[in-house]
């Protein structure tokens, strides 16, 4: 057992031991997911080194039989790409155990319980290296969430669990289906031993099926993301969840499609990636306009957040289907960077909730004079969040700019729309929330951060700027892996597309290496 | 060598942080002790650096790292000074530093004063780092940081709602002016492979012109969508009249002397581009003139004291603009350095009169102010003479260089910049007449600022006045491409007479016969009204563009596409689910005899359905 099985497996512990805690003593609860929580966090930590030394490698790999008949296995290893997305999980669980530490007030032992499960579910998924396993965990990480907002969420949680639910399962049947598929193609839901199996040709999928299986993980994954015009769960989950609950939603789940695309969907049927191209491409695009745009005219803070993920999930799917490095790398970084970002967004909304008991915009004002410190971490937040450099999202939306101006120059004019819309609706969110006079209410109601909220949300703070200004730390590990998944989808083109008109770049350059072979 | 550059921008950064961390806790002396300590650091560094390395023929490069690498793609982490960076260091910390000095005064009886301090160290900060970068990109980090300092210091008296309003419209406008930067950016980055200065601009050189013509004027016409916003140019110059929310010494520091000539540096700085597209030179210089007369015809009507500077500053930016628009690259620069003095002096004394009058700031209330306050009136009359071009005060010499280029441009571009300059003088003059002659017309005791502020205005008084004397022309001729043309007296003359004449037409108005201008006014009507009213473009772009975008978004977006068209599918989709179990319910009936009749008709269509698929084998 390595580093990594302790890692999935310390969670499935602490979930156990928190159920079996007695009733009566919640306080035992909330130390016991903080500690399991820290302790998964620390050594993930460990995973770092030499994933940023390696990172086109799987490292930390575990492949052992699971079930014998189907061929299911327990594979599982970790490299640039998943590196950060399982720090991701493990950072924002203790987050959100502190979070919650208040806030949640009953059945306060099952909320920590859950949390643990999600916590396995999301590290699981970006481990996972068995198409049967990702499965699992996929639905592992589902049935939690779902119990997190129609258990402790608001007024109508149960509409918005059942939506979220059937959404997703809408999209993970057809995932299921592919996945066996595939196995009764090739008797195996290894993934290694797929992409070898491509590799050397011993599987050639025809244009019919590569379309059709393309499909059936893409719409699986543009659910989870969400894609427009998929989207219209997010909404409803997060206004109904729970803080901690938007705050795993957001930054951690939403990554599982966008991180499905890039590691499933672009190396197992490239020549179908580049054929929809140009049409998931649009949809991006339209994404990031209307996502922005209805987050403009939103009442509720929770709600102008979550459209405003569609705007910024869409930067990220628009990068991965460029099929430049600039465009992946952007991709992944900002599949980070939302992390942080809007989780700490959903974090401080949920500090504002839980001051005002209210989501609406219009109930506040003045917050700035009554808590200057949460609005000065609001403020840094939301800079980062419209992408002001030497912060985060910067740098992820330029690569991603970068890659899609290799290949279409109009794709970057109308994502770059984007960028000044996300100005508008976030500064007319801040100057209603937190500048203006105070009203009576605000006043007597919003206090300033106390040290367990500090503790929450400055990791977030400092890694906004970090991640804004060092990004050699977080950078390498992914570029390198996502030129071998980069020139992974230039080979067993069975029915060979030409790359997207005025490709240059290392994509393009590929594709007519492997021609010459 | 190594010069420690980056010394430059980051101690004016330290201030920042540690008042921003510390700020609330000390004392108010601490705190401007120690943003104006490191500012004057920043400036004594740029003055070490400066004379190590005099004369500075060639650029001095420092690399610190990479900031970003994909794939073949890097991004440098790298500063640099030439002829043309040196003078905007010496404006941006020199002019900076006696804005600092003057805000301890004015900023005396203010709350916030840690905020105020930590936020104009920030500025600093991003505007070295602007007039510092080695490659675009990190020009651009400065670009948006100083925005954010705008955007910050407009708003910032939070509880006024109007000063919140004009510092999101400042952010929101400037990212307009942005998103053409950063295309500019990406086109650069497709065509030449990278952002460095160093590599863009040789590789200009050596295209062909029909492959550089297209390209390199659609990135040129970017670059000045970027410098519409940033430098309030036609059609973006709304947002700075609405700046003046802000506190005076930000005013003067950001919105007059550094910040908003960042636009014309960029066009400067970029050159090489520029002088390879001349269809955008002349869009630049045509958008400039423009600018220069709208805004100076706007000055003229305007009773707040300080739009009628903020006016003027679009309007002083215009002649920036049309300087580097026709290729006199030195003449705009140097406009740039002269306009610093001059117009932060116009800034300060009129926050010194602001600051007199206990917060008034409408002319019409004024009046008869020489007489309290002497010193700030005599150093406002040497900012008058300045930008109005009387010779031999700063203005006239950098005006003067403009203009004469923009006749040898173009003829024309010549007679509506010195009918300008003939309004700019009336304006700024009436402004001045109307503030300090005539009858006291406001209450309160008026009182002469203290010397922290009266300090800081002498000296500028003192540049505004000489400055023109500064060689910068000379000392920039081995940074840009040469001019030719030659000196025409005649055409000085006419300028400098129109100039003189608006001056005299001011005197006439307001101060020799008071009330004139009231019937002049009058008896123009609907022109004065729409003039006064500043065309009506806000009111304009709220209608054609605000207004419908925000409604659209409410009314289609989400109500209509979101809840009702997506969402009603979804729910549909729920829906027919629901009414389908509902229907093979029906199947269920509990009677044997049906259901055998189903199990023999599934079978047959099997069998059926087996046959056409290929037979039974």
């Amino acid at each position: 057992m390595n580093l990594l099985d302790l890692i999935l497996l310390l969670p499935a512990a602490g979930f156990l031991a928190v159920l079996l805690l007695p009733r009566r003593n919640p306080g035992a609860a909330r130390g016991v997911a903080l500690a399991v929580s820290l302790a998964v966090f620390v050594l993930s930590l460990a995973l770092a080194a030499p994933v940023w030394k390696d990172g086109s490698t799987m490292q930390f790999v575990t492949d052992a039989d699971w079930i014998e008949s189907p061929a299911i296995r327990y594979h599982v290893g970790v490299d640039g790409l998943g590196i950060w997305l399982v720090l991701l999980a493990t950072l924002l669980t203790p987050v959100c155990v502190l979070v919650s530490w208040r806030h949640i007030d009953r059945r306060v032992k099952e909320f920590y319980a859950f949390l643990l499960l999600l916590e396995v579910g999301l590290i699981g998924v970006f481990v996972a290296l068995d198409l049967f396993l990702f499965y699992v965990f996929w639905e592992v990480s589902l049935v939690p969430m779902y119990f997190l907002i129609g258990i402790w969420g608001h007024e109508r949680r149960i509409y918005a669990a059942v939506k979220f639910f059937l959404y997703t399962m809408a999209g993970s049947v057809l995932m299921l289906a592919c996945i066996i598929y595939l196995y009764n193609r090739t008797g195996t839901f290894d993934y290694t031993s797929l992409l070898a199996m491509i590799n050397a040709g011993d599987l050639i999928l025809s244009r019919p099926e590569q379309l059709l299986l393309f499909l059936g993980f893409f719409i699986a994954f543009a659910i989870k993301v969400p894609l427009f015009p998929l989207h219209t769960w997010l909404p409803d989950a997060h206004v109904e969840a729970p803080t901690a609950g938007s705050i795993m939603l957001a930054s951690v789940m939403l990554k599982m499609g966008t991180y499905g695309l890039v590691r499933f969907a672009l190396p197992m049927f490239p020549t179908a990636a580049r054929e929809f191209a140009w049409w998931i491409v649009i949809l991006a695009i339209i994404g990031i306009i209307y996502g922005a745009l209805v987050a403009m005219v939103q009442p509720n803070m929770k709600k102008l957040v979550a459209y405003s993920s569609v705007s910024h999930l869409g930067f990220v799917v628009l990068g991965i289907f460029t099929f430049t490095q600039a465009g992946l790398d952007g991709a992944v970084y900002q599949m980070l960077n939302h992390g942080i970002s809007t989780g700490a967004l959903f974090l401080l909304v949920g500090y504002l909730y839980e001051r005002r008991h209210s989501l609406e915009i219009a109930d506040f004002g003045g917050v700035a004079t009554a808590a200057p410190n949460l609005s000065t971490v609001f403020m840094i937040t939301m800079l980062a969040s419209i992408g002001l450099p030497m912060l985060n999202n910067f740098v992820g939306e330029f690569l991603v700019l970068v890659g899609s101006a290799q290949v279409d120059f109009r794709w970057t004019v109308f994502a770059a729309i984007g960028v000044i819309l996300s100005a508008c609706y976030m500064l007319w969110l801040y100057q209603r929330v937190f500048f203006g006079e105070t009203p009576e209410k605000v006043r007597e109601k919003v206090y300033d951060l106390r040290p367990r909220e500090w503790a929450a949300a400055i990791p977030l703070v400092a890694l906004m700027v970090w991640m804004g200004t060092v990004t050699k730390t977080f950078l390498p590990p992914v570029s390198a892996r996502n030129a071998e998944i980069l020139r992974q989808t230039t080979v067993n083109a069975e029915f060979l597309v030409e790359a997207p008109p005025g490709a240059r770049g290392a994509a393009a350059e590929a594709v007519e290496v492997a021609d010459a072979r | 060598m190594m010069e420690q550059l980056w010394l430059i921008p980051a101690l004016p950064l330290a201030g920042f942080v540690v008042n921003g961390v510390l700020g609330r806790r000390v004392s108010k002396a601490v705190v401007h002790t120690v943003a104006i300590g490191t500012v004057a650091l920043s400036f004594l560094w740029v003055l070490k650096t400066l004379s190590a390395l005099m004369p500075l023929e060639t650029a001095h490069v420092e690399r610190y790292g990479t900031w970003i690498a994909s794939g073949s793609l890097e991004f440098a982490l790298e500063f640099a000074v030439d002829r043309l960076t040196a003078v905007m260091l010496l404006v941006v910390t020199g002019v900076g530093l006696v804005i600092h000095i003057y805000s301890v005064g004015y900023m005396a009886h203010e709350g916030g004063y840690y905020r105020f301090f930590a936020f104009l160290n920030l500025f600093m900060f991003f505007m070295l780092t602007l007039v510092l970068a080695n490659n675009f990109l990190l020009l651009f980090v400065g670009w948006e940081g100083v925005g954010l300092c705008s955007y910050l210091l407009i708003g910032f008296y939070f509880l006024r709602r109007s000063a919140t309003t004009a510092g999101n419209k400042a952010f929101i406008v400037n990212r307009i002016g942005d998103f053409g930067f950063s295309l500019a950016m990406f086109l650069m980055v497709v065509t030449f492979g990278s952002l460095d200065f160093a590599k863009v601009f040789p590789a200009v050189e050596k295209m062909p012109v029909e492959a550089a013509a297209g390209v390199v004027t659609a990135i040129c016409l970017l670059l000045f969508v970027g410098a519409t916003g940033k430098s309030a140019q036609i059609p973006l110059y709304v947002w700075l009249p609405d700046a003046m929310e802000g506190p005076t010494p930000v005013s003067a520091l950001i919105h007059a002397a550094t910040m908003v000539t960042a636009g014309v540096y960029m066009i400067a700085r970029s050159w090489p581009l520029f002088t390879h597209a001349p269809l955008a030179m002349d869009v630049v210089a045509t958008i400039g003139l423009l600018t220069a007369l709208v805004a100076a015809t706007i000055g003229m009507t305007q009773f707040d004291i300080k739009k009628v500077f903020a006016y003027s500053t679009v309007s002083q930016l215009g002649y920036m603009i049309l300087g580097v628009g026709v290729g006199a690259f030195g003449a705009g620069i140097f406009h740039l350095v002269t306009h610093a003095f001059f117009k932060a002096l116009l800034f300060l004394g009129s926050g010194s009169v602001i600051h007199a009058l206990s917060g008034e700031q409408d002319l019409r209330k004024m009046g008869g102010l020489r007489k309290h306050t002497p010193i700030t009136f005599v150093t406002l009359v040497c900012a008058g003479v300045a930008i109005a071009g009387v010779p031999p005060f700063s203005g006239f010499f950098s005006k003067d260089e403009i203009l004469l280029a923009a006749h040898h441009h173009h003829p024309w571009m010549y007679w509506i910049g010195a009918l300008t300059a003939g309004i700019t003088a009336f304006y700024v003059f009436r402004a001045i007449f109307l503030c300090f002659f005539g009858e006291y017309r406001g209450e309160g005791r008026p009182h002469e600022s203290p010397p922290s502020m009266t300090i800081p205005l002498i000296v500028l008084a003192a540049l505004s006045l000489g400055g023109g004397f500064l060689p910068v022309p000379h000392f920039l001729d081995p940074v840009f491409p040469a001019m030719e043309g030659q000196h025409e007296s005649a055409l000085v003359f006419v300028s400098v007479a129109l100039g003189l004449a608006g001056i005299g037409v001011a005197a006439w108005f307001y101060v020799l016969r008071p009330g004139l201008a009231d019937r002049v006014a009058a008896s123009l009507g609907g022109l004065y009204r729409l003039v006064y009213n500043k065309y009506f473009v806000d009111e304009i772009y709220w209608a054609a563009v605000v207004r419908p975008v925000v409604g659209g978004s409410r009314t289609l977006l989400w109500r209509v596409m979101d809840a009702g068209v997506i969402d009603g599918i979804v729910n549909g989709i729920g829906g027919r689910a629901r009414d389908a179990g509902r229907l093979v319910r029906l199947l269920q009936s509990g009677n044997i005899r049906s259901y055998a009749t189903w199990v023999l008709l599934g079978s047959v269509f099997a069998i059926i359905g087996m046959g056409l698929a290929g037979g039974l084998r």
